[in-house]
């Protein structure tokens, strides 16, 4: 489970996170939406102890990221955004790696990394170099890594970015089926995945939450259905100035 | 300690997985032996010692090829962004940066083992003093493993390679030459004493001379251990920094 109360983050002078609270239960799938810069990303860094953040609390488990965070991570799995991977290292070599860190050892070691292969498709590149594959295969890669220790708390940032429509099909999937016994935060820009994929789902504009609620509740809020449009009238465009009226 | 030895087979593996350690390694073992048998006149000086034909010219060999090891240590990751993952597992920062110092030691100790012949030839035509010959190599590899750790705190700042590189070569250049006793004959003239005294023992030859020569200081041991330590607590402090 996820606990996280009036989370701040500041970067200098600007307040990128604006305390922000939102908690996630076992069985939830949490989607965060929002604009480019809305403070998503920097949010699910604190919340997997990347970031410090300036003030709040995170719990996971019960367990403070902030007092014990080498403890609080054992139960996350994380995506970070661009799907960072070892290019020197194949995937098979990336995943033994990534499970020994992660405190298995021999038989255990060897299942879960099989397990993750399985799961991620990745039995074809699996003898691969990282640096040899396509961008579907890299973010499936960084997915698997994510699941290998069986976490119960799953924070994916952008999960389907970069992905073909099949791709992007099988890990809403995924992401709903691991939901069902697992805590999932995930961040989208593609609000199609909110239906797709979410129990949840809120949408943060500039560090706050703006609208939280089930799928079918945020589009009765947009009074059209849509939820384009609830997203709309909720965020702030970067491109237009604050205090002018909306032509269109 | 098991996170450290996770780190340290992966940063090993990578290093030898690729060209980059056999070819550093092969080019320092032709630099040293070409300064040996050139300005050391290893054959003609009938010295039966290795202080003043092979040591002597190692400092000039390891001030730039050992950044060059230790230059992808953090700012690969700094680039490619696999500090995040570093970041979220639970393990320490500290065995992540103990990982791959020792990783990048090893790639040392073994370019430097692989002298072995100069000492075999030694013993073949002379009779060294063995002793001093062991120390010079500790004192070789004290050295490596000082530029080493000078190197990776000069990476945490960048994510540019070519930048670490360039950097930390020019501070482990520094250190070499501004105890070098040509430059030190200079600025002798020019600074008071205390001034000259107070760089001199900043600089290396010194300690690293000492070791050379068979004289195993505890003072000498001392110097490069601090350094090593106070660069791998300042790596620490700018990762922590950085994050925030």
């Amino acid at each position: 489970m996820i606990e996280v109360e009036n989370l701040t983050k500041r970067f200098g002078t600007k307040l990128a996170v604006d305390h922000l609270s939102f908690t996630v239960q076992k069985g939830e799938v949490l989607g965060f939406l929002g604009p480019n810069g809305a403070g998503k990303s920097t949010t699910m860094r604190m919340v997997t102890g990347f970031l410090p953040p300036t003030s709040g609390s995170i719990r996971i488990c019960g367990t403070s990221v902030i007092e014990n965070p080498t403890a609080a991570k054992r139960h996350i799995g994380y995506l970070p955004e661009s799907a960072p991977l070892y290019n020197d290292m194949t995937v098979t070599g990336f995943l033994n790696f990534a499970a020994e860190i992660r405190g298995l050892t021999g038989t255990a070691k060897k299942e879960a990394v099989s397990m993750a292969i399985e799961t991620c498709f990745l039995e074809s590149v699996a003898r691969q170099s990282i640096d040899t594959l396509s961008k579907g295969y890299r973010h499936r890669t960084c997915l698997a890594q994510s699941l290998l220790h069986d976490p119960e708390v799953l924070i994916l940032d952008e999960p389907t970015d970069g992905l073909d429509p099949n791709q992007k099909h099988e890990v809403r999937q995924l992401i709903r089926r691991l939901g069902e016994k697992k805590v999932v935060l995930f961040s989208t820009h593609i609000l199609e995945e909110v239906e797709a994929a979410c129990t949840r789902a809120v949408i943060v504009d500039r560090g706050r939450i703006v609208v939280d609620g089930t799928p079918e509740e945020l589009k009765e809020k947009s009074g059209t259905g849509s939820l384009t449009d609830l997203f709309r009238q909720v965020t702030t465009r970067d491109t237009e100035p604050e205090t002018s009226e909306d032509a269109a | 300690m098991k996170d450290v030895w996770t780190i340290y087979k992966r940063e090993l593996g990578s290093y030898f997985g690729q060209p980059i350690a056999y070819a550093i390694i092969v080019i320092f073992l032709l630099l040293s032996m070409v300064f040996t048998f050139t300005l050391g006149n290893f054959i003609e000086a009938g010295d039966a010692s290795l202080t003043y034909s092979f040591f002597l010219y190692l400092p000039f060999v390891l001030m730039v090829l050992v950044p060059a090891v230790g230059m992808r240590l953090w700012s690969e990751e700094l680039r490619s962004g696999t500090v995040e993952l570093i970041g979220t597992y639970p393990i320490s920062l500290w065995s992540v940066i103990l990982g791959k110092f020792k990783a990048a030691a090893t790639v040392w100790l073994i370019a430097i083992a692989l002298t072995f012949p100069i000492w075999i030839t030694v013993n073949w035509l002379g009779e060294p003093d063995n002793l001093a010959i062991i120390s010079g190599y500790i004192g070789a590899f004290l050295l490596a493993c000082t530029f080493l750790a000078i190197t990776l705190l000069v990476s945490a700042f960048t994510r540019d390679q070519v930048i670490c590189l360039i950097v930390s070569s020019a501070i482990c250049i520094g250190l070499v030459f501004a105890t070098f006793d040509p430059f030190v004959r200079q600025y002798s003239k020019t600074f008071s004493p205390e001034v000259k005294d107070a760089i001199t023992a900043l600089g290396v030859w010194d300690h690293f001379l000492s070791l050379a020569r068979g004289a195993f200081r505890l003072q000498d041991v001392l110097w490069f251990a601090s350094i090593i330590i106070a660069s791998l607590l300042g790596t620490s402090a700018i990762l922590s920094a950085k994050r925030s």
